[in-house]
C-alpha cells in the first residue's frame, strides 16, 4: 500500500498532503457517530448532543500520526527492509521455541501456588479463577476447535454449539437425576459428539465458507432452542445451582466431611478453585496429548492431508465424509467437555454464555494462534482472554479519563480491533511456523505459508 | 384470507429490506468470493447515522415536512455509511487480498465485533427510539371486523426499494463502472490486462452495497422506529440467508431471495409461533445450503483441479 521513501530524502508536501487527506476522511467517518450523542432527555425523547472536543482530538491523533507515519517511520522501515536479515535471531529463536513449551507447562502446574504465595489466599482467588481457569478453559476449547478447523481444514463457526450441550447435559443431568461430575464429563463429551455426528453428517459435503454459515446456522439454532424451551431449559433464566464437582467424593464446604475438614486445613473457598484449575489443566493436557497421538494416527493424517487437497484424497480412497466426520465429532466431544466443566464451575448456566461471540472468540484464538499450532493457540488464548480480563480491573485509566470513564466496555471494541489488526500484520498467526507430521529423512520446520488451508 | 393478504403485505415490506442487504452480501461475494460478515454491522451502522440525521434534521434544522426530512435523511445516511464501508475495505480487507482465503472471513468478524461496540460505546447501549415518522394508512378491505391495512411507511418501503432496484440494476446492467465489475467477477487477472482498475471497482462495489445497506438501514428505522447496536447481527444473518437461497452470486436472486425470507418469516410467526422465528429462517439456511447449495438462481460451484 505504501510506497517506500525515495533514496534523496523526505517529501514533506506530499506526506502533509497525505495526512490532511486522512485527517479529512477521519472527521467524515465519525461525525455522525462520534460528533453527535443521541441522549435521552426528561421527557424520554431523543436529542442530540455535540462531541466536537472528542471529535477534532481524535481526528488530530489521527492526522498528526499519519504525518508521523510518512515523514518517520516509514523511511525507518524502508531504511530496515534494506539491511540484510542477521542470521543469528533464527537460531535464537528456534531455542525459544524449543524450551516454550515444557517451560509453559512446568509454569502452568505451579502457577497456583505462585499466586497463593505471593498474594495469599484471598488474592488468589481472583487470579486463578479470573486469569488461569477462564484462560484454560478457552485454551481447550481452542485445542479442540483446533482439531476441526487447523488439522482436518473445516471451518466451524458454530463450535459454541456443542460447548452448549456439553454444559446443559452436565447441568439437567446431575440436578435431575443427582449424578456426579465424573459419571457426566464423559457422558456430555459423548453426547456432545453425538450432536457433532447428527449436525456433521448432512453438512460435511459443502465447501468451505458455506460450511462455516451452516454451523454457524446450527449454533445459533441451538442457542435458540435453549432460549424458547423453557420447559427443559428454564429459558433466559438459566440453570442455578448446578451441582459442584467434589474432590473424588469428598465436598468442598465447611461441613465436618468436607475436604478442609478431612484434611485437617481451616476452611477456605480456595481449595475449590485450584481443584478446579487443576481438573482443567488436566482436561488440557488430554486434550493436548490426544491430538498429538492422533495426528500420528492414521485418522490424523487422513485430516490433514484432506486438509491440503480433497480431490487428491478421494482419488486415493480416503473416505472424506468419514474422515471430516470423525474430526467434527472428536472436537465436538472436547467441546462438550470443556462444556461440562464450565457448568460445573460456575454453578449456573443461560443462553447467554453461548452466544456466536463465544464461537468466533474461540474461532480466532484458533486462526490467530497460527492454524494447527497447539503453542500458538495456547498463546493467543492468553492475549485476547488475559487481555480482555485484565482490561476489567484498569482502575488507574479512571484517573485519567475521568470517572465516567469504563474500561470494561472497552473489551470487546479493542478485541475486534485486535482481530483486524492481527490478520492484517499477520494473517497467518502469531506462530506461523509448522513442524511436519511426516518428512522423509530429516525435520524441517516449513513456513506455514506453504500450508494449505482446507477447501474441505 | 384477511390474514393471509395482511401477512403478505408485512412479509413483503420486511423481504424489501432484507432483499437490499442482502445484494451487498452477494455482490461482494461475487467479486471477491468472500462472505462479508461486517455487512449486517454496516447496516446497523447506517440506521445509527439515519437516526442521528433525523434528529439533525428535525430539531435543528427545524424542516417540518416529512417527504424533505426523509429525503435528506436517506442520502446522507448513504453518503456517510458508503464512506465507512469504503474506509472499511480500504483498511480491513484491501490488505487481505491475495492472503489466504480465511483471513479476510477473520478480518471481517473481527470487523463486525468492532462496529457493534464501537456503537455501544459511542450512542450508548440503550435502545434509541424515535416517535413514528410516517402515520396513517389505507384500508384495502374489512371484513369481520379484521381490517386488512397498508400502512403509508409500507408504501414508501415499497416505492424506495424499487426505484432503487432499478437505478441499480441499470448501474449493473448498462454502465461502464458495471461491466467492469461483471468482468473482475469473471476474471481479475484477465480485467487488470484489458485495463479495468481492479481495485477501484472492487472498492465500488463496497460503496454500492453499503449505499444499498443504508437505503435499509433508513427504512428499517422509519418502519420500526427503534433502533440498537446488536440490530446488525440477525438481520445479516437472514439476508445473507436470503443470498444464498436465491443463489449467491445472482443480483436478482438476492432480492427474490429476500422476499421469500420475508414471506417465510411473517408467515411462520403468524401462522406457527413467533418464538421459533429466528429458527425458521436459520433452518431455511441450512436447507437450502444442504440441498440446493447452489441456490435459486446461482450457477454450480464446479470443483476444478
Amino acid at each position: 500500500m505504501d510506497k517506500p521513501a525515495s533514496s534523496t530524502g523526505v517529501d514533506f508536501v506530499h506526506a502533509a498532503k497525505e495526512a490532511c487527506v486522512t485527517a479529512a476522511i477521519t472527521f467524515a467517518v465519525l461525525l455522525p457517530l462520534i460528533g453527535f450523542e443521541t441522549v435521552s432527555n426528561i421527557d424520554n425523547k431523543l436529542v442530540l448532543h455535540m462531541r466536537w472536543g472528542l471529535l477534532f482530538s481524535i481526528v488530530a491523533i489521527v492526522g498528526v500520526g499519519r504525518l508521523l507515519m510518512a515523514l518517520v517511520i516509514a523511511p525507518w522501515l524502508a531504511q530496515r527492509r534494506m539491511r540484510p536479515v542477521a542470521p543469528a535471531t533464527s537460531s535464537w529463536l528456534s531455542a525459544v521455541g524449543r524450551w516454550f513449551g515444557p517451560f509453559a507447562v512446568g509454569f502452568a502446574i505451579v502457577y497456583p501456588i505462585l499466586v497463593l504465595s505471593t498474594s495469599g489466599f484471598s488474592g488468589a482467588l481472583k487470579w486463578v479463577d479470573n486469569f488461569g481457569i477462564q484462560i484454560l478453559i478457552y485454551v481447550m476449547l481452542g485445542w479442540g476447535l483446533n482439531i476441526v478447523v487447523g488439522l482436518a481444514g473445516l471451518l466451524d463457526l458454530g463450535y459454541v454449539a456443542f460447548y452448549a450441550v456439553g454444559a446443559y447435559s452436565y447441568a439437567l443431568l446431575a440436578k435431575e437425576f443427582g449424578f456426579s461430575f465424573w459419571i457426566l464429563l464423559p457422558l456430555a463429551g459423548i453426547l456432545s459428539s453425538f450432536w457433532g455426528i447428527l449436525l456433521g453428517f448432512p453438512v460435511l459435503r459443502l465447501r468451505g465458507d458455506y460450511l462455516a454459515i451452516v454451523t454457524l446456522a446450527f449454533g445459533e439454532i441451538i442457542r435458540l432452542v435453549l432460549v424458547n424451551f423453557v420447559d427443559l431449559t428454564n429459558g433466559y433464566a438459566g440453570i442455578s445451582s448446578i451441582p459442584r464437582p467434589s474432590f473424588f467424593g469428598i465436598p468442598f464446604n465447611a461441613d465436618d466431611n468436607g475436604f478442609a475438614a478431612v484434611f485437617g486445613l481451616p476452611f477456605t473457598p480456595v481449595y475449590r478453585t485450584i481443584f478446579l484449575y487443576y481438573l482443567i489443566l488436566a482436561l488440557c493436557f488430554l486434550t493436548a496429548f490426544v491430538t498429538v497421538r492422533l495426528r500420528r494416527l492414521p485418522v490424523g493424517r487422513a485430516w490433514e492431508a484432506l486438509r491440503e487437497d480433497e480431490i487428491a484424497c478421494r482419488s486415493l480412497g480416503i473416505n472424506t465424509t468419514n474422515t471430516k466426520l470423525t474430526a467434527f465429532s472428536i472436537g465436538a466431544m472436547f467441546g462438550g467437555f470443556a462444556g461440562s466443566f464450565f457448568a460445573a464451575r460456575q454453578g449456573f448456566i443461560s443462553p447467554e454464555s453461548f452466544t456466536f461471540l463465544e464461537s468466533a472468540t474461540v474461532l480466532s484464538i484458533v486462526v490467530l494462534g497460527g492454524m494447527g499450532s497447539q503453542i500458538g493457540v495456547a498463546v493467543a488464548a492468553i492475549f485476547f482472554i488475559g487481555g480482555t480480563e485484565i482490561m476489567r480491573d484498569l482502575d488507574f485509566l479512571k484517573q485519567i479519563f475521568g470517572s465516567s470513564f469504563d474500561p470494561t466496555q472497552y473489551r470487546m471494541l479493542l478485541f475486534g480491533f485486535g482481530m483486524v489488526i492481527i490478520m492484517v500484520f499477520r494473517p497467518r498467526g502469531l506462530v506461523s511456523t509448522r513442524s511436519p507430521s511426516i518428512f522423509l529423512k530429516e525435520r524441517k520446520t516449513i513456513s506455514s505459508d506453504l500450508v494449505n488451508e482446507g477447501h474441505g | 384470507m384477511e390474514v393471509f393478504i395482511q401477512q403478505l403485505i408485512n412479509g413483503i415490506t420486511l423481504g424489501s429490506i432484507y432483499g437490499l442487504i442482502a445484494i451487498g452480501y452477494t455482490m461482494v461475494f461475487g467479486i471477491i468470493g468472500m462472505v462479508n460478515f461486517a455487512h449486517g454491522d454496516v447496516f446497523m451502522v447506517s440506521a445509527f447515522v439515519a437516526l442521528i440525521a433525523f434528529l439533525f434534521v428535525t430539531a435543528w434544522l427545524g424542516i417540518a415536512s416529512i417527504t424533505v426530512a426523509l429525503l435528506i435523511v436517506l442520502i446522507v445516511a448513504m453518503l456517510f455509511t458508503s464512506l465507512v464501508n469504503w474506509v472499511i475495505e480500504r483498511l480491513a480487507y484491501r490488505p487481505l487480498r491475495g492472503s489466504f482465503r480465511l483471513a479476510p472471513l477473520i478480518s471481517a468478524i473481527g470487523m463486525s465485533i468492532f462496529l457493534s461496540n464501537f456503537v455501544q460505546v459511542t450512542q450508548g447501549p440503550r435502545n434509541k427510539a424515535i416517535p413514528p415518522i410516517v402515520r396513517g394508512e389505507i384500508i384495502l378491505m374489512d371484513h369481520n371486523n379484521y381490517a386488512v391495512a397498508l400502512s403509508y411507511k409500507q408504501l414508501i418501503i415499497w416505492g424506495v426499494t424499487a426505484v432503487l432496484l432499478a437505478a441499480f440494476w441499470y448501474l449493473v446492467a448498462k454502465t461502464r463502472l458495471g461491466r467492469a465489475q461483471r468482468a473482475c467477477e469473471q476474471d481479475q487477472k484477465m480485467a487488470a490486462l484489458v485495463g479495468v482498475n481492479v481495485d477501484r471497482t472492487i472498492s465500488m462495489t463496497f460503496v454500492i452495497a453499503a449505499a444499498l445497506a443504508a437505503v435499509a438501514g433508513t427504512m428499517y428505522l422509519m418502519y420500526y422506529g427503534v433502533v440498537s447496536f446488536s440490530d446488525g447481527f440477525v438481520p445479516g444473518v437472514k439476508a445473507f440467508t436470503a443470498a444464498v437461497l436465491g443463489g449467491i452470486g445472482s443480483l436478482p436472486g438476492a432480492v427474490i431471495g429476500g422476499l421469500l425470507i420475508g414471506l417465510i418469516e411473517t408467515f411462520w410467526s403468524a401462522y406457527f409461533t413467533i418464538d421459533y422465528k429466528d429458527v425458521a429462517a436459520f433452518s431455511v439456511l441450512a436447507i437450502t445450503l444442504i440441498f440446493l447449495p447452489q441456490g435459486l438462481f446461482g450457477r454450480p460451484d464446479v470443483e476444478k483441479v
